[in-house]
């Protein structure tokens, strides 16, 4: 096995608003390795966006964040590091886009410039060599006569096409690891599309790890090699896509992947619903977090926090935190 | 007056003067909708999709056209009897939070169009308000409390709650899935279908999730750049695609099993739609289109039958046959 890209281990994070706290993520560990897709898949305020960018700092400015555990990028702990730190070791190892091309992109400066100077900055190249790898990156990333639009500004280009500039800019320092936080969400179908077989199509010619964080199942589906599914902070299952997708064993996931409707099946199953909502994580609870909502819970289910184990289908990755499930399925819960 | 469709719209154009010129939101839509119909208006951002749904409902002015709902000309019924209007046709938003005043309390957002219609005694709303909680599943301990403390699918589900306050037969709604987490998408859609059995209602629903549509809706038209590219029952139309546009906009869809993304291809289009602000010439698809040949620059096409039995824009599709990408 590889080494890692990026690895966490018991991870918690929790966030201080004037008003509240919330433990945003409650003991997560994962690890990336160079070449691979992991999804990491969640709802509204699961905290895969929290688990995944806060350890490198790349959290909303006026949140107080309180991070405990190990986060590892470059043989380097991350949660020892300072901002300045983190900023500098972030641009030649991470690569961030987010849903809102317009959250990366100076809207005063034009496409092109941004990306020489990210270029020059984190990859070292000279000026002129700058402005040659941004027009190469505007033409790779897809976006027409790239020697003009390296002086357009940005609201000059249309949605899609800022989105292509932003996976350009991110990818100016050449990072070892794209984290794409809900990439095409704010983009339409035929978009959508064309912005996911482009992300591909990067993660195969330069062999980088990608981070897929997202709700849309048919994104992972298309992208991802591994899925972490996580609720209410909590990683509730992982494994291949495959097994994940089409094998799920954890309640959640499966009550997730029944709400999508699976537009090419013959036999159109009816959309199911989870019933009820996600908790209120201002509360720290000893026991599942799914479990109010769970259809199968048992009063232990409350008591005690499920660990992730195996779920002993002959896959070592596969594993879900249901001990009600694994239980049932003869694998032994400690 | 009983055969006559819920909602007929004859031509109906929209269009918007803006800085950079005029934006042809909706260019021409003739569009019906049966009574009792689940009617999907799906298409990108740009479409008219929701400008349509709006100019419905009277929340936007025509520049041409008609709208006719139960037979009746929207717009002298709106000038005659505004009421008797909202008592028949009800509009639910994207966002509830907006649509709903951030100082009143769930029990007052849902007696408030029955005081505004002297609908009943005190007690009758309150018997009322209480009914409509049970109808779209929400406990009574809410009744105190403002939005802001409601979760997103609580909050549509009071909009859709005061819509339904006046006993409306159509409801027209305007994506108002989008802003739902996915497990909370399936309990509004599962409501929606739910209240449509249940008390008979025709809905309109704008949505971009064409899974969902395929779901539930039962008739569905496809919108490009504020034309009709394509209409019909829905099933059929999902199964056998007569409009490019449409096949690609179903390809684009991607499975959530990845063993059928392994091993699909996919058709993908070319850059962007295009900006109403100054749509193609001839058929508006034509600059995205993969099998777009001379005639389809030049000449706009026409509404016409097509192999699944209802209607699309594209030279080349007729009743015995359609192309395929």
């Amino acid at each position: 096995m590889t080494t890692p890209v990026y690895a966490v281990e018991n991870l918690i994070i929790d966030l201080y608003t004037p008003t509240v706290s919330v433990r945003a993520v409650d003991g997560a560990s994962f690890e990336i390795h160079p070449g691979e897709t992991l999804a990491i898949v969640g709802e509204s305020g699961s905290g895969k966006t929290v688990m995944t960018l806060g350890p490198l700092g790349l959290l909303p400015e006026g949140v107080a964040i309180d991070m405990r555990g190990t986060a590892r990028a470059d043989g380097r702990d991350l949660v020892a590091m300072s901002q300045s730190e983190l900023s500098a070791m972030r641009g030649g190892e991470f690569g961030v886009i987010f849903q809102d091309p317009m959250s990366a992109l100076n809207p005063m400066l034009k496409i092109g410039p941004q990306l020489a100077e990210q270029a020059r900055r984190h990859a070292g190249l000279s000026a002129a060599d700058a402005r040659k790898e941004a027009v190469s990156l505007l033409a790779r990333t897809g976006i027409p006569d790239p020697a003009d639009r390296y002086d357009r500004y940005p609201h000059e280009l249309s949605g899609g096409m800022l989105q292509r500039a932003m996976i350009a800019l991110a990818l100016a320092a050449k990072p070892r690891v794209l984290i794409a936080d809900e990439p095409t969400t704010a983009l339409d179908a035929t978009v959508q599309a064309q912005i996911l077989a482009l992300i591909r199509q990067i993660q195969k010619e330069d062999g980088i790890a990608v981070v897929l964080i997202t709700h849309d199942i048919g994104a992972v589906s298309v992208l991802a090699d591994r899925v972490i599914v996580l609720y209410a902070g909590q990683i509730a299952e992982e494994g291949s896509a495959i097994d994940v997708l089409t094998r799920p064993v954890h309640p959640y996931t499966k009550g997730l992947l029944a709400s999508v409707p699976d537009f090419r099946s013959e036999i159109s199953s009816g959309t199911r619903e989870i019933p009820g909502l996600p908790p209120n994580q201002t509360k720290v609870e000893p026991g599942c977090r799914f479990a109010e909502r769970c259809s199968i819970a048992q009063p232990s289910c409350l008591a005690r926090r499920p660990t992730l184990l195996p779920v002993g289908d002959g896959s070592v990755l596969h594993r879900a935190a249901c001990p009600v499930v694994l239980n049932a399925q003869g694998v032994a819960h400690q | 007056m009983t055969t006559s469709p819920a909602i007929e719209t004859s031509g109906l154009a929209i269009h918007f003067k803006t800085a950079s010129g005029l934006v042809r939101a909706v260019d021409g839509i003739d569009l019906t909708v049966a009574r009792g119909a689940f009617h999907g208006i799906v298409g990108e951002s740009g479409c008219g999709k929701t400008t349509l749904a709006r100019a419905i409902v009277g929340l936007q002015t025509a520049t041409a056209g008609s709208v006719r709902i139960l037979g009746r000309d929207r717009t002298t019924w709106q000038r005659d009897d505004r009421k008797e209007f909202a008592r028949t046709v009800q509009f639910i938003f994207q966002d509830p939070l907006g649509s709903m005043s951030r100082r009143q309390t769930v029990g007052q957002t849902l007696e408030e169009p029955l005081q505004i219609h002297r609908l009943g005694s005190a007690t009758e709303r309150r018997k009322k308000v209480s009914e409509l909680l049970d109808l779209v599943a929400i406990p009574s301990t809410v009744l105190d409390r403002l939005p802001r403390s409601l979760s997103g699918g609580q909050r549509q589900r009071v909009s859709i709650a005061r819509a339904l306050a006046l006993n409306p037969q159509i409801l027209v709604c305007d994506e108002p899935l989008s802003a739902l987490d996915v497990s909370v998408r399936a309990q509004i859609v599962n409501l929606f279908a739910r209240l449509q059995a249940q008390l008979g209602l025709t809905i309109v629903i704008v949505a971009h999730d064409l899974a969902i549509v395929r779901e539930v809706c039962s008739a569905v038209t496809v919108m490009y750049l504020g034309k009709t590219a394509e209409e019909g029952v829905s099933k059929p139309l999902f199964a056998d695609p007569a409009h490019p546009y449409t096949q690609a906009l179903l390809s684009a869809v991607p499975s959530p099993d990845p063993r059928i993304e392994a091993s699909r291809s996919r058709i993908l289009l070319e850059g962007d739609p295009p900006s109403p602000l100054n749509p193609p010439t001839g058929c508006r698809f034509s600059t995205r289109c993969p099998v777009a040949v001379v005639q389809c620059r030049t000449a706009e096409p026409a509404l016409r039958l097509v192999p699944h039995t209802g209607q699309a824009a594209c030279h080349l599709a007729d009743s015995g046959t359609h192309p395929v990408l």
